[in-house]
């Protein structure tokens, strides 16, 4: 690791004013991915600001009716919350089908949302990788793209989004609180994540000097009719080749409200409301999931490897519909 | 030619509560609590594998929970209690735990056992198992490269029926 300086913030606001104050300057919370990629070289910030002593660790019910998870709630703490466990558990799941135990217990859900691209060429700093160095190339592209986004991707990048918690996020129309030196400000989740186009260097739209300080779950929570399915190359501790968030809303066997967002395919959780809409008002049958299916998988895009993912996505989208309509949430 | 290097930044003094023990170091910013383990402090029951949070060997408690301390800085563990495989022993007496992994043949080489006790500590406390396969997945983040898995998921069964966590 390069040698850097550290610090600690107390407070939301000097930890705005010290990550200001210093020159490439990151925060840290849980670390498990900053320090990770400090070790191999692939961020080098000259000074870290350490936020874990903040008081931003509590979950807590919000005046609409929803719950506020605290930036620095830990992934295990949130995903065996009891209102989590019992209001949203699709949160709960997909935060549980991530990572291992040690590592919930280290990494924060406001670090969840700024987790880095697991693309092999970001980490393999022998090789291009528009993303970890602009304007170097995509050595992905024409590499091997096994793993790699079919969805929005760019010419310069075809790299995923690895949370599982974020897929979920989307799928409940989640909303993020940040402070910066101007103030406070709320993302809604769609929002946050960014597609690569020609800034692949640049996740999120949350701005350098800004901290995250919680994440609002809207009152919605779709606590009977859910599914997070994760497809994977390992049954734990492996990342989404596909992973499906599926909640419905049903009136008997009749859709009043459908969410669907997808992880493992793009630069961020793959949302589309408009495709969504067309299971409104419609029976829960397989033949109408598989139309909302191909409408999500439209414009999908294979870069040889990772060409059997755009089938397999459509195959996971009915079948994590299947399950939330038939409450097998954990299946 | 020869390259200079820069300065680099100053030792921060630190303390850190292990094992019940307050223990003062002058630490580099960039020292992970497991290099703070077994370089400063001599505790080398920590084991270092991959040292990127991914085999499980470092694991050790804070404050009663599992976590990696190859993945944290030791400065930002500052007044945590932790807790590492030197610690668990009271009285002569081995932990369960430890005990268990002797008794039921749970390892051959011993490098990763260090961190699947205290990671089994951990799990205990979390609450959570309920199946084997609950076992199976939270016990992912410890990888025994012997193969010892079929009895290292017997101790852990054991020790949810005690429920022996401490």
């Amino acid at each position: 690791m390069r040698p850097f300086t550290y610090t600690r913030a107390t407070d939301v606001n000097s930890a705005v004013q010290e990550i200001t104050r210093h020159e490439k300057a990151k925060f840290v919370a849980g670390g498990t991915n900053l320090l990770d990629l400090m070790k191999i070289d692939v961020m080098a910030p000259q000074h870290l600001v350490d936020i874990t002593r903040i008081a931003l660790n509590t979950i807590e019910a919000t005046a609409d009716g929803g719950l506020r998870l605290g930036a620095l709630v830990t992934n295990n703490d949130t995903a065996y919350h009891e209102q989590v466990e019992k209001r949203y558990p699709l949160i709960s799941h997909a935060i549980l089908a991530g990572a291992t135990g040690q590592l919930r217990n280290m990494a924060t859900d406001g670090g969840n949302l700024l987790q880095r691209t697991r693309c092999y060429y970001f980490y393999d700093t022998q090789t291009p990788c528009n993303k970890r160095e602009p304007g170097s190339g995509c050595s992905a592209i024409k590499g091997y793209n096994r793993d790699l986004a079919i969805l929005g991707t760019s010419e310069h990048c075809i790299a995923t989004h690895p949370s599982d918690m974020c897929v979920a996020l989307a799928a409940l129309e989640a909303s993020i609180n940040v402070t910066g030196p101007k103030g406070e400000r709320t993302i809604p989740i769609a929002d946050f994540h960014r597609l690569p186009g020609d800034t692949p260097h640049i996740d999120t739209n949350l701005q350098e000097d800004e901290i995250i300080t919680s994440i609002d779950l809207p009152a919605k929570g779709f606590a009977e009719h859910y599914t997070y399915l994760k497809l994977r190359d390992r049954a734990s501790y492996a990342f989404a080749i596909v992973s499906v968030a599926a909640a419905l809303d049903l009136d008997g066997d009749t859709i009043k409200e459908a969410r669907i967002a997808l992880g493992g395919v793009a630069h961020k959780p793959w949302r589309k409301p408009e495709a969504e809409a067309m299971l409104q008002g419609q029976q829960a049958t397989r033949e109408n999931f598989r139309k909302v299916a191909e409408a999500y998988l439209e414009g999908a895009k294979g870069y040889g490897d990772n060409d059997y993912k755009i089938e397999l996505a459509k195959r996971a989208i009915v079948r994590a519909l299947e399950q939330a309509f038939n409450k097998e949430g954990a299946a | 030619m020869e390259k200079e290097n820069p300065p680099l930044p100053p030792l921060q003094p630190v303390t850190l509560r292990i094992n019940g023990k307050e223990q003062r170091l002058e630490l580099a910013p960039w020292t992970s609590l497991l290099d703070a383990l077994r370089e400063h402090l001599h505790l080398t029951g920590t084991k270092k594998g991959c040292d990127h949070g991914q085999c499980g060997a470092c694991t050790v408690l804070v404050d009663g929970k599992r976590i990696n301390s190859c993945l944290t800085l030791a400065m930002m563990q500052e007044d945590k209690e932790i807790t590492t495989v030197e610690g668990l022993a009271k009285d002569g007496e081995l932990h369960p735990v430890q005990q268990a992994f002797i008794d039921n043949d749970a390892f051959q080489c011993g490098y990763c056992t260090p961190g699947q006790i205290c990671s089994v500590i951990g799990l205990v406390n979390e609450g959570k198992a309920k199946t084997m396969d609950d076992i199976r997945d939270l016990m992912s983040g410890n990888v025994c490269r012997c193969g010892a898995y079929v009895n290292i998921v017997k101790v852990v069964q054991e020790a949810l029926e005690r429920s022996d966590a401490r």
